[in-house]
Parts: structure tokens; sequence; C-alpha cells
């Protein structure tokens, strides 16, 4: 510590230059605080549009099916997380004309999925003992004034089952809220095991694969790996990503994301070329001064460190200030970013950085300090 | 009593491009402890060479170089630097302080490389200034200050670690004469009231009679001796 006056007064050799080096870096480093929270932001958003989910049918018709046994592949393509799926069941409620959105799925996998559907863990897991289970949304049961326990009798013109019926019976085990879905939720669910096991013809067929995938920026090389898989098969699928335009914001995104690096990663070289030819700059100047302190004593390295030392505390302490700002700045940046508070893993990284190019920059005057010669250098040789 | 400083057949040689060129040829000499020695001649013939390899900035080509008992014609570097500190102080002809630094702070440095606490080390660079007469001007910075000024907190500087030997290049190569005076009144009161060795490289007749002996180089080589009352 008892060395920090010389570093400190070294530092100030030349105030006008220390101070637009310092204005330099604390510039760079508010643009770093910023675009890297708005970075965060991005990666936010993106994880919010709830576009990890791809659709799988049959390529050339969705009614013609795909094997139930597609599952376990889809489940082994890279960045696939979950794999849940749909079959049509269709059917009424006592009349015909109270046509009811019935499909037999996997209801544990098809929740994990549709993480904005809320269901009571103990619902997934009485549907899971329950083989003659259904699950129904809350709206659907209101409509019919179905309360869990109640078995629902389910009509289908298409399904018979193995008895020869039309009519199926489901018991109801619970009810799941898919009001944030918004619409066109399907809202009854039976057992995909039990109603392929049941019924008459057309087993081990599903119509639709749904997959959540881990990022939503992989979307479409995903969705082409699992066609991949089953080209020149039987059953080829084609795979589809929630929503078209959604996909196109992400890409957008995703591009934003990678100008943002961009610029960053151009300040900093510029910053780095700028902080480093100041300290050369100023150790050149300060020759005669180190070649002194040597003279007095001051060993090799201990010179390299007071120099090193010296890049550290100049770019530490910009990075420091630009950082604050840039974390003052953030509540204005709302509009983009919702109400998100600078995230301290910039800060960490940030002053990182900051270490990083402090020792880049600094190394070769500190180097050249290192070795400068005494007589040499007190001569002005 | 063995002599603080004594060279035995010292030669040194700097390769210039592809020559090499002998600037010391063979140099004896032994200095007694309380001399004050004033190393005379002409530019060129050596003298801040023979001064650098008596304060241990440089080493001889061959020969040996003996200071307070110890050979530091063959020692690292960074002994070297470590021997400095505890050894010898330096009065350059330019002064050679930090510009940053106020007096004290200057006269502090060579401080900072001992064990002393903060407290101890204030004491010393206090009494240092206080020696050299200009302990009002201890927070002005060098450029606040006179030429002779600077030489004084050089001198305070090389006294502060109570070193074994000073050396000087010159130190009133850039001062009037009245400042010139001035400081070798103060170096001689050194040498006779605190006992300071001297070894004082000048080409100034009037500042080497401050000196109790005069030695002559010419063309890398000793060649006379004149002692002083
Ligand atoms: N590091 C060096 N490299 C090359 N030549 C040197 C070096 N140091 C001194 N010399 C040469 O050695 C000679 C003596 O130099 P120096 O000891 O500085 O003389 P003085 O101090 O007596 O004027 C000069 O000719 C000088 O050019
Ligand atoms: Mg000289």
């Amino acid at each position: 510590m008892k060395y920090f006056r010389l570093v400190w007064a070294g530092l100030w050799r030349k105030k006008a230059r220390t101070i637009l080096t310092m204005l330099s870096i604390v510039v760079a480093f508010f643009l770093f605080g910023v675009l890297q929270g708005v970075n965060q932001g991005i990666n936010e958003v993106v994880n919010n549009l709830n576009v990890d989910r791809l659709y799988t049918s049959a390529k050339s018709n969705m009614v013609d099916g795909i094997p139930i046994a597609y599952r376990d592949r889809i489940k082994s393509v890279p960045g696939v997380l979950h794999v849940s799926h749909w079959t049509f069941f269709g059917g009424y409620y006592k009349e015909a004309k109270n046509a009811i959105p019935a499909f037999a799925t996997d209801a544990r996998e098809l929740f994990a999925i549709y993480r904005e559907i809320k269901i009571k863990p103990e619902y997934l897991d009485a549907m899971e003992r329950t083989r003659t289970g259904v699950l129904v949304s809350e709206q659907l049961a209101d409509q019919y004034g179905w309360k869990i326990g109640d078995r629902i009798p389910l009509g289908t013109s298409i399904w018979t089952n193995k008895e020869g019926s039309n009519t199926w019976y489901f018991d109801l085990v619970g009810t799941f809220d898919a009001s944030e879905f918004g619409g066109g939720f399907p809202s009854f669910y039976i057992n995909f095991d039990y109603y392929d096991e049941a019924k008459a013809f057309g087993q081990g067929v599903v119509h639709y694969y749904i997959v959540r995938i881990d990022d939503p920026r992989n979307a479409v090389s995903i969705a082409k790996a699992i066609d991949t898989q089953f080209e020149n098969s039987m059953n080829e699928t084609r795979t589809q990503t929630e929503s078209q335009l959604q996909q196109t914001q992400i890409k957008q995104i995703a591009d934003i994301n990678f100008i943002v690096n961009a610029i960053v990663g151009a300040v900093f070289f510029t910053l780095l070329f700028l902080t480093a030819n100041t300290m050369m700059q100023s150790i050149r100047e300060r020759i005669p001064e180190l070649a002194v302190l040597k003279t007095l004593g001051f060993s090799d390295n201990k010179v390299l460190v007071l120099v090193l030392v010296e890049a550290c505390v100049l770019c530490i302490i910009a990075a420091l200030v630009g950082l604050a700002i840039a974390a003052a700045a953030f509540p204005g940046l709302k509009v983009i970013l919702g109400n998100l508070p600078m995230p301290p893993i910039v800060v960490i990284m940030g002053v990182a950085l900051a270490v990083g190019l402090a020792l880049v920059s600094g190394l070769p005057p500190a180097i050249r300090a290192q070795r400068l010669n005494i007589v040499d250098a007190l001569a002005s040789r | 009593m063995s002599p603080i400083v004594s060279l035995r057949n010292v030669k040194k040689s700097y390769v210039r491009g592809k020559q090499k060129v002998e600037v010391l040829h063979g140099v004896d000499l032994d200095i007694e402890a309380g001399e004050f020695l004033a190393l005379m001649g002409p530019s060129g013939s050596g003298k801040t060479t023979l001064l650098n390899l008596i304060a241990g900035l440089d080493q001889p080509t061959t020969g040996e170089v003996r200071v307070a008992g110890k050979r530091i014609d063959s020692l690292s570097r960074g002994a070297l630097a470590a021997w400095r500190a505890r050894h010898i102080g330096f009065i350059f002809q330019f002064y050679n302080l930090l510009p940053v630094l106020t007096a004290e702070a200057n006269v502090e440095v060579p401080l900072l490389l001992t064990k002393l606490s903060r407290a101890e080390r204030k004491q010393r660079v206090k009494i240092a200034l206080e020696l050299v007469g200009l302990a009002d001007r201890a927070k002005h910075k060098p450029n606040e200050l006179s030429g002779g000024q600077q030489q004084r907190v050089a001198i305070a500087r090389a006294i502060v670690a109570d070193p074994t030997l000073l050396v000087c290049d010159e130190p009133t190569g850039d001062l009037d004469r009245q400042n010139a005076e001035e400081i070798m009144a103060l170096l001689q009161a050194l040498n006779r009231t605190q006992g300071k060795t001297i070894v004082m490289v000048t080409h100034d007749p009037r500042a080497a009679s401050f000196a109790s002996r005069e030695l002559h180089l010419d063309k890398g080589q000793l060649i006379d001796a004149v002692a002083h009352a």
C-alpha cells in the first residue's frame, strides 16, 4: 500500500491525457453496461415468447398420423427437452351438437411443454394412476357442470371400442386453467395408452408430436433435424414452429443481439489500442524517472508491477464509473427492457474485462520498464 | 583499517555496433571510510563509468569491485538493486527528483524499500530535510523549487536511508556559482560532521577543492592524486 502514492502520482503525470483516456474507458464501459443489459433483456423477452415449441405431423396429410414409435427418436434429437403428442378423438357429450375437443395424450409431458397452463401436480398424478382418467379445462367443466369424480360418457362416431360400443366412459380426475394460452387450447385430455389399447382398430398412431426445445433460436435447425430422421421412411414428417411470425421476430432479435455484441467488441478493440498507446507514451516519458527508481534500489520486477498496477487502477476506476452510469441509466431503458435492473453479472463481467484490458494494454510498457537499463537511461542513450 | 571501496584491475568496455571500446583500462583504487573524494577529468574520460561501477549501477568487464567488504562485481541484477538500496545514496547533475511528488515524498522514496513504519519514515524524512535546510519546503513540488533547492532535496533523499556511501555525478554541473558553493559546503559538512564517505565526479576545480582528495582520470586511467588539507 505504501507504494500507492507512487502509482497514483505516476497516473496523474499528465492530467489531461489521463482524464481523456479515462473518459473514453468510461464511455466504453457505459456502452458495455447498457448493451449487455439490453442483451440480457432480449434473452428474457425471447424466453417469454414461448416459441420453444415445435409441431411434428405426417408430411402428406395430418390425419394420416405417424407412429408412436417415433417418440423416442424425436426425443433423441439434440436440443429436444420434452416430447408429447396429440391424437384427435373428437366425440360429443350426450347429443351430437355438444361437440367435445377431446385428445389422447401423454399428460405429464404435455403440461411440461405448455408451461403457461396451470395444473395442480396431484391431478397429473391422479391422471397417471387412472387409466380411464380425463383432465378438462375449468371452462369446459363449468359449462357442463362436471365435478372431479364424475364419470363422463363420450359418444364418438369414429372410434368404436373393443366392446363394440360407440360410447366411452371417462373419470374426471382434474381440471386445468388454460386462460393464459388465450383460446384454442384443446380442453379434454384422455390417456393415450388407454385409448390406444381400447379402440378396435388403428393402433399405435398419433396425429401430432409436440416438442419443447432448449433455445427458440435453434427452432429451425432442430425442426430440420427431426424431419431428416424420417426422410425416405414410410412416414415422412413435417415439423413446424408454433408461429412463423414469432420465429421471424426471434431472428431479428438474434440479429440485434449479434449487432450489440459486435459493437461492444469493436469499441473494446479500439479502446485497447487507445489505452495501450496512452500507457506506452506515459512510460516512454517517464523513462528517466523509472531509471531513478531502479537506481534507488527498486528491482526490475517491482517496477513491472508498479506499471501494471497503474494500468489496473486507471482501467478499473474508469470502468466502475462507466458501469455506475449505465446502472443509473437502466430505469430509462424501461421501454425496451421492462422493469429490469442491471444484472450483477454485468458488473462482474465488466470488472473482469477492465482487468483484462489493463493487463493487455499495460503489459508491453511494463515489460519495457522492467527491462530498462539504468546506465543507458540515465545517460539518455 | 581496510578501505571502504577497493577496485582491482577494473576494466570496462562497451560494444558499439561491431566495435568493442575499452573505457576503463585496469583501474586500481582504494577509498577510505570518511573520505571525500573528487574524481576529475575531461569529458569522456570515463568518470561516470567508474562511478557507476562503484555504485553498483553497472558491472566491470573484468576486475574486482569491493564495497564495505563485499564483492559486488558479480552480483545478479536483483541482488545489486537490493544492495544499492542499502548502501548507496545518489546525487545527480539534474537532481532527478520525481516531478509529481512533493519534496518530502521524494525524500521518502528510498525508505519505501525498508521495513520502517510510516511514522518512522516520516520522522527520518523530517530530519533529512532539516539537515539540508529545507524543512519549510516539504510540501513543495520540484517545479516550485530552485535548482539549488532541488539539489538539496536530492541530497536529503540520498542520505535519508543512511547509506554506506554517497556518490555524486557532477552535483553542481547545473547550478550557478552561488548555489554550487552552497551545495558543496553542504556536502562538505555532511562529510565532516556526519562522517559520510563521498565519491564525487566533477570537472569543476572549484567544486573539487571542497573534497579531501582529488583523483584525475584521463582516457580511462587514473593519473595522479592531489591531497587537500
Ligand atoms: N553504455 C555505453 N555504451 C557505449 N559507450 C559508452 C557507454 N557508457 C559510456 N560510454 C562511452 O565511454 C566513454 C566514457 O564515458 P563516461 O564515463 O560517461 O565519461 P565521463 O563521465 O567522464 O564524461 C565515452 O566515450 C562514452 O561515449
Ligand atoms: Mg559523466
